[in-house]
């Protein structure tokens, strides 16, 4: 039909083209004349397609829709379903809960840490390697006035930016006349609790697990977006005449004792609490679980501790803290949702195509009409 | 009214009095390169949304409410701010260019220095100045005439570009320069002028020139020459300048084009405000949602609730109020800033089109459509009237000898109508050939038509041959450009064979009786008869002949005698010597002439005394050729030699029936060859050159209807009064019956004919003669010349004069003289008709023409019953009006009720034309019958008078066609505003002359005719089209389109702004109602302004719902666009439902998929604008109708552009764009599968509604616009088929004509000519079985199912009609 269609359209500017070359050879000549052009744009008749929405039209793209897809659901499905996680709470709201006094005592202004151990089972082995996760619930870090609170100048090691930091970063660039590194509220309040995993094994021997802090945050944040003032040779001094934010108990450079270029602006930790999550319940990858070799599970099944040096204070505004351990596959974390919503979509695509089958039997006259002159 | 005195003061060359007058220069131009950017701003900002647009870019420079970065937001403003002022630049600048043009136009101006005329520019010209004009030169300025090279002190100027009529007009010297007779000499000029105020009015000018010697004389507008008319037909002539530049008349009456907002722009404007008040509910929402999630914290402020940057704390309430402003900032683009500029682009791209379409241009005048106004073009596609001026719009202003009957016998010219027949032909094959032709048989039709057509030209005559088609006549009327009424059609006129031969006998025997000095009146009756009526058409005028050489030049020889006779002494000198002696006639009347020619000085004198050889050659019997030693033109005997002579002559008439009926005349070789004051030459077969000495001229008048002429017969020496007027009055004038029974015969059978030639929609007049004795004119002379000399009501008495000399006359015969319509002008009333509209023709003819030019475009139907309304008083109207209500009640609704249509069509809505919200409607909707309504102008005044306007529209909308006649053009301008304001309908009023300018400028859409004629109404107008059948393609094609592409456009914006919007609504609920927004404010600011823009301006410019072929043919489908069905109010509620649907799945399908993820603000927020890019572009894609790869690549632009812009962006700096700064963002999100299952799930799921609605709607439900385009679908033969027939049968509910008339009408003849020709006649049986087999099927199909469905087959479009009403319409197809 298309095909004839645009043949059609071609032959009519053949056409034209011939008359309108003969009209020119017979015509006034030297005089110009207004007459329009005689193309197949200018008169508006360029080759088209024109879809009809009918039933029997728009039939078998409902159809071919619902047979696309389900299998995709399907697939999605079980891939979602095979990925393994576990998650605990350990924001201490329950009175039984290891943390309930911590969570209860703590505050910003707490100068000493409080420290508390969850146990926890799993009941399977986690084959691949396996991302720790910390989840934050109620906090909503993209508050409009929360998510514009930072300098990426300052991040991004520009001196000038260090010493005195954007406006947005108001009201805490500076304390006590000194500029805040890194300034603004979302530095302001970085996520601080230490989470150490322990495995227990049958002899109640804990053992503790490795735990990668590099490679957690974008490559392109670490190495490009992020840096520290003049390279990494002696940050203490780089930083001098800055202060802390408010909340935080040791200054930038000191993030991580235990390696020395994973401080300052570039403390992988750090980087990520800077990428503000977009919803208020939310996780952020913490660690990394390497797996080891060959058929040893990362986490075989068993008993775990879970030690927490509680210095995040969530309670005020009704947050929850939550430890995740997640595997993952090629399409992310484990989330069934878009497994089951393309199966519905579908379900519903291949029943809405059964629908207009029928309209288009009972009612669609339009190609018996159309076919008889043929 | 306030006179200022104007001086015009000669003499004193040092210094110009009149220096302080404004200068000739004119400046259109609105801004200067200073001025503009101040000034185009400022109109800027009279535009509401402007300002809006404004505040709220700066309220962003607020720190407290800021939402975006400010100088960001400012970007969109700025673009649409610039947009429109560059398009404004550019408009000034053609003004600017054209002004300049006519700025510098030479013309001859007097130097005062130099002292001779010498070349100038226009712009120089001054107040004052004098100006020597040529023939064909175009006036500067408003010119004083001071001198004339014509004899008269005449001057013949065309007032075409002022008020479109092409006849000449005679303006006067002014008196005090009237006996000038030597050159007139400027530097003797020392008087002084004083004149109105410069005004507008045309008709109008008042003043007195003052001279030295203190004398005044009046001044009027017959001494005025108006800036922009022609001087024609005269060699010379000078004048002084009164009003130059923009004081000038012609100035002063060009209003630039008005503004005018289309009805769906005032619809767009209801539903901006809708999104207005959705913002602000939005807003509200939002802000009292933050006031409460800031009070559930209470005193314990959350981490990440950052304080104000003062440190301090803010309340909730007054964190509320802030987010409500910061709200307004992030919600901005739901008020469609890019809709105005979008809008106005689609415009000028749609008037681009407009313009450049073929179909609308004229090749005869190298004219096309023209858009004056740029911002109604949708308009087009909604009107509901149609006023039309008659004359010059219908018609052609061409008139053309159709037939005749002389003695009774009638001469049916077929010949001649076969040659005009020729010329429809050959200018709508010419058009065939040149118009698109679409697929591959149809151009074997045409073909195999051509083919057909040489052939019938070799057949034709030598007369055929002659006539041309359009482009040989264009070429004629460039040749013939300066002479008035005479295209090849008019002049080439095919005699009758059988008349031919009567004349020839005829003046055979007369030359034969001449020569052998027998009596005249021995000739048989009816032969004398014949050519009486040719000399009656030849010098019953005042046709003016031109030379062939100067043209538009008077053949004439100088000759003094201003009015033929003047006193009884001259008459008695004239006429006592033929009487008594034969020998002294010629001395007395040469002497005559050296009397007169001592008169005057100056004058030369070609001596040329033909009065004195005719009456020699009556008594002498000269042979012929002596007698042309005398006649100016030298005499050429030879056949051939002759028709070259004659060929060459051009005649110039006041009134295109006249030269008309001269070149009728000349066919039969009868022709003018000269006319003078006192003297009329005409020659004749055989007989050679005749003088008829003309006696007098009773001039035309509209009460007599007629006009006579007195001459004296140099044949038969009788004083002949010949008559030609109306055939109404004469009638009534001829000689009663009783005194022969020939004549009764002739009376009766001519009066049969004139019913035919009426039937057949000629002008028609009546020819009359009447031979006075001596004695008779003696004793009426005496009366008349009192009359003339009479000092009071002296127009009276000349009028009781003529009364009293046109009676008992002889009737001649009778000429049918074609107004020729335009072509296609019935067609194209016929399907405007169909197309539901209705039309109104408003002319200032006379009633009888105007009836038989509306029978002649089909306006009104033979069988159609006719109200005619003439009364003398308001009360007699008030009877009429309400005699004529009760008449249209008890015919037509009683008889509907009984077909119980009443009910029926209650809720058709194409039947009921009028909303019954209309203030005067009653309870039964108003429907259109087939009756048409006649008012003349003065029952008109009457009837529009405030207590009875609103029955005399009950009475006109009751009627099909109204007809109203002799009416004013202030009347006209009534009429439409009345209707336009009363009945709340669009309007749209056609015409082409200055008197239709009142009616252009009230309705709702003007429409000028411009071609050759005038200007003025052009200059008023909105659209100007060359020829009306235009309108029929602009309304039904170009109207429809840019109504539905704009309607279109207009809901998609709205759609695509508020699901935009909604996205960043939803998530408010998941930050806190902050204002937060997950896509980047680059997003947000340029998704409109460039990601989205382009594939909607392309659909907006080019989709077509329906082809133009389909839309011609079918003109129902206006029907749509007339009630606004492609954008109802319902229609923006549920595209914003749509919206808020789609959005939400845009939104929420992301939302689960990264639920409880570690994802960023914009990594989560950049997958939900690109599914919202995509979901925004397939949705366009199901509302767009037709894709051409303008379409295709539209939006592969859109999507490239918005991946390239991302990547770039994304990459661009990792340090700025604060706060979002999404380095390495999409990079980032092409890499994860997930995104792309995201993109394939959530347009389909968010279209899969309006997908799955459009197809139920397409089958179960569709519109006609949907029918039409299935139409379009089939193959180009069998569409033919079915809308041929469909047009048989016309049972479809579209159809504007009720039901219960009759159903069945036949087509015109002409409307399906073309086809005919393009599909052979076996096929179009076929096609009619088929037909037939559809119908039945259909009505099978339809007892058994009530649904309502479609069926192409009959084109029944039933999508309309409940079950139950449906049957009732098959029920009266049944019938059928």
């Amino acid at each position: 039909m298309i095909a004839a269609m645009m043949a059609s359209s071609y032959n009519a500017k053949e056409e034209d083209g011939h008359h309108s070359g003969s009209s020119s050879h017979g015509g006034a000549g030297a005089v110009k004349s207004k007459k329009p052009d005689n193309t197949a744009f200018k008169q508006q008749r360029l080759p088209a397609w024109q879809p009809i929405l009918t039933a029997g039209t728009v039939l078998p793209a409902f159809f071919v829709i619902g047979l696309i897809f389900i299998p995709i659901g399907i697939g999605l499905y079980v891939t979602s379903n095979n990925i393994k996680e576990f998650e605990v709470d350990y924001t201490g709201v329950d009175i039984n809960s290891p943390c309930y006094s911590c969570a209860k005592n703590f505050s910003w202004n707490s100068t000493q840490s409080c420290v508390c151990s969850v146990n926890f089972t799993l009941e399977q082995p986690f084959e691949s390697n396996v991302f720790m996760y910390y989840g934050l619930s109620n906090f909503y870090q993209n508050h409009r006035r929360y998510v514009k609170s930072r300098d990426d100048s300052q991040l991004n090691g520009d001196l000038s930016a260090l010493m005195n930091p954007s406006k947005e970063c108001e009201p805490y660039r500076t304390n006590d006349g000194l500029p805040i590194a890194p300034c603004g509220a979302i530095a302001n309040s970085l996520f601080n609790d230490t989470l150490d995993l322990y495995y227990v094994d049958s002899n109640s021997t804990k053992t503790p697990i490795p735990l990668a802090k590099k490679g957690i945050a974008w490559w392109t944040d670490k190495h490009v977006k992020f840096r520290n003032p003049s390279g990494n040779t002696n940050l203490t001094v780089t930083f001098q005449g800055t202060t802390k934010p408010v909340n935080w108990r040791k200054p930038v450079y000191e993030l991580d004792p235990s390696e020395a270029d994973n401080n300052g602006f570039i403390n992988e930790d750090f980087i990520v609490w800077m990428r503000t999550a977009a919803l208020p319940t939310f996780r952020k990858l913490y660690r990394i679980i390497q797996k080891k070799s060959g058929t040893t599970p990362t986490l075989p099944s068993g008993r775990y501790i879970l030690d927490i040096t509680y210095n995040y204070p969530v309670l005020s505004f009704d947050g929850r803290k939550r430890m995740i351990l997640s595997t993952i596959s090629w399409m992310g974390g484990k989330n069934p949702f878009l497994g089951i919503a393309y199966i519905t979509v579908g379900s519903i695509c291949f029943f809405l195509g059964v629908v207009l089958l029928i309209i288009h039997h009972k009612y669609d006259t339009r190609n018996n009409s159309a076919d008889i002159p043929n | 009214d306030t006179k200022k005195p104007r001086l015009n003061r000669g003499g004193a060359w040092e210094e110009n009095p009149n220096r302080h007058y404004a200068n000739n220069k004119i400046k259109t131009t609105k801004y200067t390169l200073l001025s503009f950017l101040p000034k185009n701003l400022f109109e800027q900002f009279h535009r509401f949304a402007n300002v809006y647009f404004v505040f709220i870019a700066l309220l962003n420079f607020v720190p407290v409410v800021n939402a975006f970065q400010p100088e960001l937001a400012l970007a969109p403003v700025v673009f649409i701010l610039s947009v429109t002022a560059i398009k404004d630049l550019w408009e000034d600048y053609r003004r600017h260019r054209s002004d300049k043009e006519i700025n510098h136009m030479d013309c001859l101006v007097y130097s005062r220095v130099e002292r001779r005329y010498v070349e100038k520019y226009w712009k120089e010209v001054r107040v004052g100045d004098f100006i020597r004009l040529r023939c064909n030169e175009i006036l500067p300025a408003d010119v004083l005439l001071l001198t004339s090279s014509d004899p008269d002190r005449l001057c013949h100027i065309e007032t075409a570009t002022l008020d479109g009529e092409t006849n000449l007009k005679q303006r006067q010297v002014v008196r005090s320069f009237f006996d000038l007779d030597c050159d007139f000499d400027p530097t003797k000029y020392n008087s002084i002028i004083e004149c109105e105020k410069p005004n507008n009015d045309l008709n109008r000018f008042r003043g007195y020139i003052i001279h030295r010697s203190g004398r005044r004389d009046a001044l009027y507008k017959e001494n005025l020459l108006l800036r922009g008319c022609t001087i024609r037909n005269t060699e010379e002539a000078v004048g002084i300048v009164i009003y130059a530049g923009h004081e000038t008349k012609a100035m002063l009456n060009n209003n630039g084009p008005r503004y005018k907002r289309s009805k769906l722009e005032r619809q767009m404007n209801v539903d901006v405000f809708w999104c207005v008040i959705i913002l602000l509910v939005m807003c509200l929402f939002a802000a009292v949602g933050h006031g409460l999630w800031m009070f559930q914290y209470g005193d314990k402020r959350p981490v990440f609730d950052v304080l104000s940057p003062e440190g301090t704390d803010l309340s909730p309430i007054m964190s509320a109020i802030y987010l409500f402003l910061t709200m307004i900032i992030v919600f901005q683009v739901l008020i469609p800033i890019s809709l105005f500029v979008s809008i106005e682009i689609v415009k000028i791209c749609q008037v681009f089109f407009i313009h450049q379409d073929m179909d609308l241009y004229d090749e005869e005048t190298d004219s096309h459509l023209q858009c004056r106004a740029l911002n109604i073009t949708e308009d087009l596609g909604q009107m509901q009237y149609i006023f039309s001026d008659k004359t010059g719009t219908l018609t052609e202003n061409k008139m053309v000898f159709r037939r005749c009957t002389v003695a009774g016998v009638e001469y049916s010219h077929d010949a001649n109508a076969r040659r005009l027949a020729m010329y429809q032909e050959m200018d709508s094959e010419e058009e065939e050939c040149t118009s698109h032709g679409g697929t591959l048989p149809r151009r074997d039709s045409v073909t195999s038509h051509q083919s057909a057509r040489v052939v019938l030209r070799s057949q034709s005559t030598k007369s055929h041959r002659r006539t041309g088609s359009r482009a040989e006549a264009k070429r004629a009327s460039i040749l013939s450009k300066h002479t008035a009424f005479s295209s090849p059609m008019e002049k080439d006129i095919t005699p009758d064979p059988q008349l031919l031969d009567k004349v020839n006998e005829c003046s055979s025997q007369m030359d034969f009786m001449r020569f052998h000095s027998q009596p005249m009146s021995q000739l048989p009756s009816d032969l004398s008869d014949i050519i009486d009526f040719f000399i009656a058409l030849t010098i019953c005028n005042t046709v003016v002949v031109s030379s062939p050489n100067q043209p538009r030049q008077k053949v004439r020889m100088r000759f003094e005698l201003k009015s033929p006779v003047k006193t009884i002494e001259d008459f008695i000198k004239r006429f006592t010597p033929s009487r008594l002696t034969s020998g002294s006639n010629s001395s007395s009347s040469s002497s005559l002439i050296t009397n007169r020619s001592s008169n005057r000085g100056c004058s030369s004198i070609l001596s040329s005394p033909s009065a004195e050889s005719t009456l020699t050659k009556l008594d002498e019997e000269k042979p012929p050729n002596l007698e042309h030693t005398f006649s100016p033109v030298p005499p050429c005997y030879s056949e051939k030699a002759w028709a070259v002579a004659e060929g060459e002559l051009r005649y110039e008439a006041e009134s295109p029936d006249e030269a008309a009926l001269v070149y009728a005349a000349r066919a039969y070789k009868c022709s003018l060859v000269g006319r003078l004051p006192d003297q009329v030459t005409v020659e004749l077969p055989h007989l050679g050159k005749l003088s008829f000495e003309l006696l007098h001229t009773l001039g035309f008048d509209s009460t007599r209807k007629r006009m006579s002429v007195v001459v004296r017969h140099p044949l038969t020496d009788q004083i002949t009064v010949y008559t030609k007027g109306a055939d109404s009055v004469i009638m009534d004038l001829i000689k009663p019956p009783n005194t022969g029974k020939r004549q009764k015969k002739i009376v009766y059978r001519t009066q049969n004919y004139l019913n035919l030639y009426a039937a057949d929609g000629l002008r028609t007049l009546c020819i009359a003669k009447k031979v006075l004795t001596k004695e008779e004119y003696a004793c009426w002379l005496q009366r008349h010349l009192e009359a003339e000399t009479a000092i009071q009501g002296r127009e009276e008495l000349l009028f009781e004069s003529a009364l009293r000399l046109e009676t008992n006359l002889h009737l001649l015969g009778a000429t049918g003289i074609e107004d020729r319509l335009q072509d296609g002008v019935p067609e194209t009333i016929a399907s405007l008709r169909k197309a539901g509209l209705q039309i109104w023709v408003l002319t200032g003819d006379k009633q009888e023409t105007a009836v038989n030019i509306a029978y002649a475009c089909k306006l009104l139907e033979p069988e159609e019953e006719i109200l005619t309304l003439n009364a003398d008083s308001q009360e007699a109207c008030a009877l009429l009006l309400e005699e004529s209500l009760h008449y249209i009640q008890a015919k037509f609704l009683c008889s509907s009720a009984d077909h119980a249509a009443k009910a029926f069509t209650a809720n058709f809505a194409p039947f009921e034309i009028y909303p019954s919200s209309s203030p005067s409607s009653s309870s039964v909707p108003f429907m259109v019958h087939r009756l048409g309504l006649v008012i003349d102008g003065r029952t008109l005044a009457y009837a529009l008078d405030k207590s009875l306007e609103d029955k005399f529209l009950a009475v006109a909308r009751s009627c099909r066609s109204v007809l109203c006649c002799r009416s004013t053009p202030l009347q006209k301008s009534m009429v439409v505003k009345l209707v336009r304001n009363k009945l709340k309908v669009m309007t749209l009023a056609i015409g082409d002359g200055a008197n239709d300018v009142s009616m252009i400028q009230v309705a709702d859409v003007g429409v000028g005719i411009s071609g050759q004629e005038g200007m003025q109404a052009v200059m008023a107008s909105d659209f100007a089209l060359p020829r009306f059948r235009y309108l029929q393609k602009l309304l039904l094609v170009h109207g429809h389109w840019c109504y539905s592409r704009l309607a279109n456009m207009i809901l998609y914006f709205f759609y695509k702004n508020a699901m935009f919007v909604a996205l960043i609504f939803w998530y408010q609920f998941y930050c806190g109602f902050s204002g937060s927004a997950m896509i980047d404010q680059w997003y947000l600011i340029f998704f409109n302004l460039m990601f989205s823009a382009f594939p909607q301006l392309i659909t907006g410019t080019l989709d077509k719902d329906v082809s133009a072929e389909t839309l011609q043919q079918l003109p129902q489908l206006y029907i749509s666009g007339q009630n606004s069905e492609e954008y109802k109010p319902y229609m923006f509620w549920m595209n914003m439902i749509d919206a808020f649907y789609q959005s939400l799945v845009c939104f929420f399908i992301p939302y689960f998929a990264y639920a409880d993820s570690d994802v960023d603000l914009f990594t989560w927020g950049t997958p939900i604008t690109t599914l919202a890019l995509f979901t925004i572009l397939l949705h366009l894609g199901i509302e767009t109708k037709t894709w051409t790869w303008m379409n295709w690549l539209s939006i592969s632009f859109s999507i490239a552009l918005f991946f390239t812009v991302a990547l770039c962006y994304n990459a661009s700096c990792p340090t700025c764009y604060s706060p979002s700064n999404p380095y390495w963002t999409m990079q980032r999100l092409l890499q994860d599968p997930l995104f792309y299952f995201l993109c394939v799930i959530t347009p389909v799921t968010a279209l899969l509604p309006r997908y799955f609605y459009r197809a139920c709607q397409g089958t179960l439900f569709p519109s006609p616009v949907q029918v039409g385009r299935q139409l379009d679908k089939l193959p180009a033969e069998t569409r033919r088929n079915i809308l041929s027939l469909s047009r048989v049968k016309v049972g479809s509910p579209l159809s504007t004509k009720p039901p219960f008339l009759s159903l069945a009408k036949p087509l015109p003849k002409g409307s399906n000519k073309t086809e005919k020709g393009s599909f052979p006649s076996p096929k179009a049986s076929q096609g009619s079985i088929l037909q037939t087999h559809d119908t039945r099927k259909c009505h099978k199909r339809s007892q058994i199912s009530c649904a309502p469905r479609f069926c192409v087959g009959s084109l029944q479009f039933s999508g309309f009609l409940p079950p139950s009403k449906h049957m009732h319409l098959n029920g009266l197809t049944g019938q059928i």
